[in-house]
C-alpha cells in the first residue's frame, strides 16, 4: 500500500528548491575542505622538502634501491613477528580468560588463587614490557633450570604473553562486570548454578562486548613483538637494525615501519568498524 | 489442600530501611495470591526473598513443608522448583527465543536437546509464538518478550510461579496479551504469587488479595473483599489513588 503511494509521489517544487539549496551548501563545504587540505599538507611537504638536511635524509632514509635490497630480510623478520603474535595471542587468550574468571569468582576454595591472580595482574600490568622481556630473557637462562629452553624466541614470547595476559584479563573482567545483574538473577532463578550462569549467560555476552578493545590489544601485541629484538631475535626490527648498522643507511627502518603499517592500519580500521557496530547495537538494546 | 508456600514472620531490611516487617503469608496449591500496594511497599522484595535472590533477616520460608530459608540448603535445587518472571523480562539477548527457553531444561534438568526443543515448541505454539522461535529477543515487541519470559520460566515445570509486576514495563495495548497467558495458567491450576498494579486483572485471577504497606500485609481476603469493600483506611486510600489514575 505504502509502496504504491511512494511510486506515485513526485517531489513538490518546494522540495526541489530545498534539494538545490542543499546541493549548493554541500558543494561549498567540499570546496573549503579541499582548499584547507591543500594548504596544510602542501605547507608540511614544503617545510620538509626545503629543509637544509632534506637531501641527506632522502639518501639515508628513503633510498629506494637499498630498500629493495633489504626487503627480503626484513619481511623474513616480520614473519617471526607474525608467528609470535598468533602463537602468543592464543596463549594470552587462554591465560587471560582464566585470570579474569579467577578475579570475578566468589568461590571460597579459589580464594588463594583470586589473590594470586590479582597480584599477577598488578605486577605485569604495572611493569614496562621491555623490562619484563629483559628480566625473562636474561634471568630465566641464568637459573640454569633443566628442561626450560633458553631459546630467545621462546623466552621473548613468554615475556610478551606474561604481560599481555594481564592487560587482556582486565579487559575481559571489565566485560564480565558490565553485564547487568538482572541477567544473572534471571539465570539463577531458572536454577542454573553460578558456574553455569557464567558459562552460558554472562561470558558469551561479556566477550561480545569486549571484542573491539581486544582487537585493539591485538594490534598493540603485533607492534610490541618488535621489542623482543632486544634479546637478539631476528624479527623485522632486528633485521632492519642489522642492515642499517652495516651501511649507516636507515632505509631498512622505514621499510620495517611501512610493513608494520600495512598490517596494522587495516586491523585498526576493522577495529573501528567493530566498535561502531557494537555501539549502535548497544544503543538499540536500550535499557538492557 | 496443602500449603505450597508458607512465610512466617519474615523480616528484611536494606541498611536502615525496613522493607519487610514481620510478614506472614501462606499459599495453597492451585491458587493465585495477588500482592498489591504502592511502589516501595515490599512486593518485589518479598518475591525475591521467596526465590532466595535476597536473604531474609529473620523468619522462615517453607516450600512444600521444607524450610528453604535454611542457610545450608542447596539454593539451585530450590530455584528449580520456582519460576520467576521479572518486570524487565531479562531475556538473554545473545540467545534465540528457543535457546532462551531450552537452556534451563537442558542444563539444569539434563533433558536431551530433542526433548527440550519439543516441549518448548509445544509451549510456543500454545501461546502463539511458534513463528518467533528462531528470533532474537531484540526483534520482539515488549509483550512478546514477556510472553517468552513466562514460557521460559514454565519450561522447568515449576511448583510455584512468581510474577513481579510483569506488565509494568509494557504499553497498555500489550498488557492484555501477557495477562491472558496468566489467566490460562491459572485455569491450568498453576500456583502463583504475583505483584501487580492491574486491579481489574487482580479481580479476575486472585483467590486471595494482600494489600502491602511498609513491609506488612495490612489487609487480606478475596478480591471482592479487598478491592471492592476494603475495610482498612490505608487500603481505601490506596485504591482511591489507583482509581484516580484510571487503573481500576
Amino acid at each position: 500500500m505504502s509502496e504504491r503511494i511512494n511510486s506515485a509521489w513526485s517531489p513538490s517544487s518546494r522540495e526541489l528548491e530545498r534539494a538545490r539549496a542543499r546541493k549548493g551548501v554541500n558543494r561549498k563545504q567540499a570546496m573549503i575542505a579541499a582548499v584547507s587540505s591543500i594548504i596544510v599538507i602542501g605547507t608540511l611537504i614544503t617545510i620538509v622538502v626545503t629543509s637544509p638536511g632534506w637531501e641527506i635524509v632522502k639518501k639515508t632514509f628513503f633510498d629506494i634501491n637499498y630498500g629493495r635490497e633489504v626487503f627480503p630480510t626484513v619481511i623474513a623478520g616480520l614473519w617471526i613477528n607474525l608467528q609470535l603474535t598468533f602463537i602468543g595471542g592464543a596463549c594470552i587468550g587462554v591465560i587471560a580468560l582464566g585470570l579474569a574468571l579467577l578475579r570475578t569468582t566468589k568461590s571460597p576454595a579459589l580464594t588463594p588463587f583470586r589473590f594470586l591472580a590479582t597480584a599477577y595482574v598488578d605486577i605485569f600490568r604495572g611493569a614496562p614490557l621491555i623490562l619484563i622481556i629483559l628480566l625473562v630473557g636474561f634471568g630465566v637462562p641464568a637459573l640454569r633450570l633443566t628442561g626450560i629452553s633458553s631459546n630467545v624466541i621462546f623466552l621473548g614470547t613468554v615475556a610478551v604473553v606474561l604481560t599481555y595476559s594481564a592487560y587482556v584479563a582486565e579487559v575481559i573482567r571489565s566485560g564480565i562486570l558490565s553485564i547487568h545483574p538482572s541477567q544473572r538473577a534471571a539465570a539463577r532463578s531458572l536454577g542454573l548454578t553460578s558456574a553455569q550462569t557464567m558459562r552460558y549467560v554472562v561470558l558469551p555476552q561479556a566477550i561480545r562486548r569486549v571484542v573491539p578493545p581486544l582487537l585493539n590489544d591485538f594490534v598493540s601485541l603485533l607492534k610490541d613483538t618488535g621489542l623482543v629484538s632486544i634479546l637478539g631475535v631476528t624479527d623485522a626490527v632486528r633485521a632492519a637494525q642489522i642492515n642499517a648498522s652495516r651501511t649507516f643507511n636507515y632505509t631498512p627502518y622505514v621499510v620495517a615501519a611501512i610493513l608494520f603499517l600495512l598490517i596494522t592500519i587495516p586491523m585498526t580500521r576493522y577495529t573501528d568498524r567493530a566498535i561502531r557496530q557494537r555501539t549502535s547495537a548497544q544503543n538499540a538494546e536500550g535499557a538492557i | 489442600m496443602a500449603h505450597v508456600l508458607e512465610l512466617s514472620h519474615i523480616r528484611k531490611s536494606f541498611g536502615a530501611e525496613i522493607v519487610l516487617n514481620d510478614l506472614s503469608l501462606s499459599v495453597q496449591e492451585h491458587t493465585a495470591t495477588v500482592l498489591i500496594g504502592a511502589s516501595g511497599s515490599g512486593k518485589s522484595t518479598l518475591l525475591r526473598c521467596i526465590n532466595l535472590l535476597e536473604s531474609i533477616d529473620d523468619g522462615q520460608i517453607f516450600l512444600d513443608g521444607v524450610e528453604i530459608s535454611d542457610p545450608l540448603i542447596n539454593v539451585d535445587e530450590v530455584r528449580r522448583k520456582l519460576g520467576m518472571v521479572f518486570q524487565s523480562f531479562n531475556l538473554f539477548p545473545h540467545k534465540t527465543v528457543l535457546e532462551n527457553i531450552t537452556l534451563a531444561p537442558m542444563k539444569v534438568q539434563n533433558k536431551s536437546k530433542e526433548e527440550a526443543v519439543e516441549s518448548a515448541t509445544k509451549l510456543l505454539k500454545r501461546f502463539d509464538l511458534a513463528d518467533k522461535a528462531h528470533q532474537y529477543p531484540d526483534r520482539l515487541s515488549g509483550g512478546q518478550q514477556q510472553r517468552v519470559a513466562i514460557i521460559r520460566s514454565l519450561a522447568i515445570n515449576p511448583r510455584l510461579l512468581l510474577l513481579d509486576e510483569i506488565t509494568s514495563a509494557l504499553d497498555p495495548v500489550l498488557v492484555n496479551e501477557v495477562l491472558s497467558i496468566v489467566r490460562d495458567l491459572k485455569s491450568d491450576g498453576m500456583t502463583m504469587v504475583l505483584a501487580t498494579h492491574e486491579m481489574g486483572f487482580a479481580t479476575q485471577v486472585a483467590d486471595e488479595v494482600c494489600f502491602l504497606e511498609s513491609g506488612n500485609i495490612l489487609e487480606r481476603g478475596s478480591a471482592q473483599e479487598v478491592l471492592h469493600e476494603p475495610k482498612n483506611p490505608k487500603t481505601q486510600e490506596f485504591l482511591q489513588r489507583v482509581h484516580q489514575a484510571g487503573r481500576l
